[in-house]
């Protein structure tokens, strides 16, 4: 039995308590002994969950290189908040925990614009936790931020869910015990694309890498040179570039220059955009093979389908599965009917990271942060967008297939936004590295 | 070396007319990055309406001078005597205003204009392949610098924005509406903003903060060529394009530092910049 099942009186008693002495006492982590009902003060617990609603803070990049992608997650956070508070069929068929709400309360969010800066993501957090006592936070586009936020989360004590975040690091040296992520990262996504592309492309080919200069950057290029020395290929030169590049060419004269036969472009969000349109312009697509391996939302749209097409990379979600997976097609349904498109993958990584967090809800019975954290860790299978998944235990990481892609021809296209073919669907247990082969270490419960 | 001759000359284009609207004016314009963003978007709606990339840049141009008419009576000169930091606000949230309005008109996704059909491909230089537009953006803007100059330099009006420069009261006391000047030159600076977005767009697809790194360099290269100082800010452009090109063949990842080192550089040894004077008082 929880505080919520408790009669009216002592439940009325320990609402008007609570906010007495939240604000004052909560944050610093005292024990209240006139509350212990079940579960001593943790975090924002009790506060944030002693009313009728709970709070959910988003962070994401609104402005600057990755804001397409943040403006899409804001998407599937609002549309499965929608869901969890109507008691939305979807959410049933995704779990049938679920019903109306999460514990019976209503789900409310704010939304901040992160910029991808993990010290102005960090602050908005740190304000969703301080002034409305957040139960849950999330979004991402860049590990950068991700892994500021998983700091955060693990010293404030607030449960956090990653929304795009590719670095192998945001479960591996940088996990904690408070975070969770559902989308594909480096490992998975190079072990899932590299055996394609050295049948498609061949053997012993030499690589051109175009990395952004952080976290994610560089463990997809680890990831992918490891996973592709199978097949013989050898690095022929690496252009580091920082977040937010408009100019191209400076790297892009190294590339044309290095003797490569393929590129790799690991540029993710309108750097990936301006990269891959500059490499046209200097003649490198066309001359050496390009290859997408973490691929961003709207990439096809930005560039256009001619450059895309022929191109092999990997993604979390395409909507175009929704003829293989039915709870895509209603969740793509469910997408366009609200916002007159389809939805790309932060929205759908968005959507489900907020239903398998109100599951874990549900199953631990309260918002208590270490029994939602074990119920996460006892790897319940869900079912997602893209079949059953469940959370690994050991390192908070979601085990789910990789989606490998390739470019559709713009004649093959049978709509505006079918831009690709979906190649491959890999099942996910197979492409995770070890949980502590990346140094993760989750650290305490309290 | 060549590669740094186009980014300088796009910097030195976009550095003009922030060079102009603070030597005349005497304001320092935190729009101007949005200014440059709006040239794009102008441009790239008149694209979409006639397809023909010389009415982008014509629109681009005439809208953004358009936009900086309307900005100057409306706004800014309520500020020419007003201080520093009140001018650098208003330009400042002017700026925003901008660009949270591009935002809500266009969204977040990057719109691109594809380069006229006879600039499009590559080009063979014998010691390198480089893409014809680029190439064709050192021309354009040489004769956008070159048309820039002969108005400042070479016509009544120019002598005129000159003159007020040195001495706004005495032009005045001549009979000759100075207010009125410094419109048009605010127009003008604006223009060139508007401009360089434009012919810029095939180059790299605009989003609405494209301006923001823009403008930062473009005040990096106002301060190394002398603030105020028209053949300065030209300088100073293709010194910036040529820096951040070298710096980017050996360790990309120093360009932007060594930039602002050099800027630093320049402070210390000429404190108002290379081709700059004394200063306004």
């Amino acid at each position: 039995m929880t505080v919520f099942d408790k009669p009216r009186t002592r439940r009325a008693f320990l609402q008007a308590g609570s906010v007495l002495a939240g604000g004052a006492l909560l944050p610093s982590g005292l024990i209240l002994p006139a509350f212990a009902a079940e579960h001593p003060a943790l975090g924002t617990y009790p506060a944030g969950s002693s009313g009728d609603s709970v709070f959910v803070g988003i962070s994401v990049p609104r402005t600057g290189t990755y804001a397409a992608s943040g403006e899409d997650l804001i998407k599937g956070y609002v549309l499965a908040i929608e869901h969890l508070n109507a008691g939305h069929d979807l959410m049933h068929k995704i779990s049938p925990n679920l019903k109306k709400g999460v514990l019976g309360k209503t789900v409310k969010y704010g939304i901040a614009d992160s910029q991808a800066k993990p010290n102005t993501a960090v602050q908005a957090l740190s304000k969703f936790i301080s002034e409305n006592k957040a139960v849950m936070m999330t979004g991402s586009v860049s590990s950068a931020e991700a892994v500021a936020n998983n700091k955060l989360a693990q010293r404030e004590k607030v449960i956090y869910l990653p929304g795009i975040s590719g670095s192998n690091d945001t479960t591996g040296k940088d996990c904690v015990r408070y975070s969770f992520r559902e989308c594909f990262y480096a490992e998975t996504a190079a072990k899932a694309i590299a055996p394609v592309l050295i049948k498609n492309i061949g053997k012993n080919k030499k690589i051109a890498f175009l990395t952004p200069d952080y976290t994610y950057g560089h463990t997809v290029r680890q990831s992918m040179e490891e996973h592709l020395k199978a097949g013989g290929w050898t690095v022929a030169t690496n252009q580091v570039s920082p977040l937010g590049t408009t100019d191209f060419s400076s790297y892009l004269l190294n590339v044309a220059n290095s003797g490569a036969d393929v590129v790799i472009n690991i540029n993710f969000g309108r750097d990936a955009v301006l990269s891959i349109k500059q490499a046209k312009d200097f003649g490198i697509i066309g001359k050496m093979t390009l290859v997408v391996p973490y691929n961003t939302p709207f990439l096809a749209k930005e560039v256009g389908a001619d450059i895309m097409a022929g191109v092999f990379a990997a993604t979390d979600y395409w909507w175009t599965l929704e003829e293989k997976f039915p709870l895509a097609k209603m969740f793509n349904d469910a997408f366009r009917g609200k916002y007159k498109s389809n939805p790309e993958w932060g929205a759908n990584a968005a959507y489900m990271q907020v239903a398998m967090w109100a599951d874990a809800v549900e199953r631990a019975k309260t918002f208590y942060p270490p029994e939602v954290i074990k119920a996460y860790e006892a790897g319940y299978k869900v079912q997602s967008t893209v079949g059953e998944v469940w959370f690994r235990g050991a390192d908070h990481q979601l085990v789910r297939p990789v989606i490998v892609t390739r470019g559709k021809k713009p004649a093959d296209m049978k709509g505006p936004d079918d831009y690709y073919d979906v190649v491959d669907v890999v099942p996910g247990e197979g492409l995770m590295q070890a949980p502590d082969a990346f140094g993760c270490k989750l650290g305490d419960y309290t | 070396m060549f590669n740094g001759l186009v980014l300088g000359a796009l910097l030195a284009l976009i550095s003009s007319g922030l060079t102009i609207i603070y030597g005349t004016l005497g304001v320092l314009n935190l729009a101007h990055g949005a200014m440059f963003m709006i040239g794009g978007y102008a441009g790239y709606v008149a694209y979409q309406l006639s397809g023909s990339f010389l009415v982008a840049i014509a629109a681009g141009a005439i809208f953004m001078m358009f936009v900086g008419i309307v900005m100057e009576r409306l706004i800014i000169r309520h500020f020419y005597s007003r201080p520093h930091e009140d001018q650098i606000l208003v330009t400042f949230g002017l700026g925003i205003v901008y660009v949270e309005t591009i935002r809500f008109f266009f969204g977040s996704l990057s719109k691109s204009v594809p380069a006229p059909s006879w600039a499009t491909g590559i080009t063979n230089l014998g010691f390198m392949i480089y893409p014809t537009y680029r190439l064709a953006v050192i021309g354009i803007v040489a004769i956008a610098l070159l048309v820039l100059y002969l108005l400042l330099y070479r016509t009544k009006l120019g002598m005129i924005v000159r003159a007020g420069i040195e001495d706004a009261v005495m032009v005045g006391s001549l009979g000759i509406n100075v207010y009125r000047v410094f419109m048009i030159v605010f127009g003008i600076g604006a223009m060139a903003a508007g401009f360089a977005g434009i012919v810029n767009v095939p180059v790299a697809p605009i989003t609405p903060d494209i301006g923001e790194a823009i403008l930062v360099e473009a005040f990096v290269v106002v301060v190394i060529g002398g603030v105020g100082s028209f053949p300065g800010a030209v300088l100073g452009g293709l010194i910036a394009g040529e820096i951040l090109s070298i710096t980017a063949m050996f360790d990309p990842s120093l360009s932007q530092a060594m930039l602002f080192a050099v800027m630093t550089l320049v402070l210390m040894l000429r404190p108002h910049g290379l081709l700059g004077s004394q200063g306004r008082s």
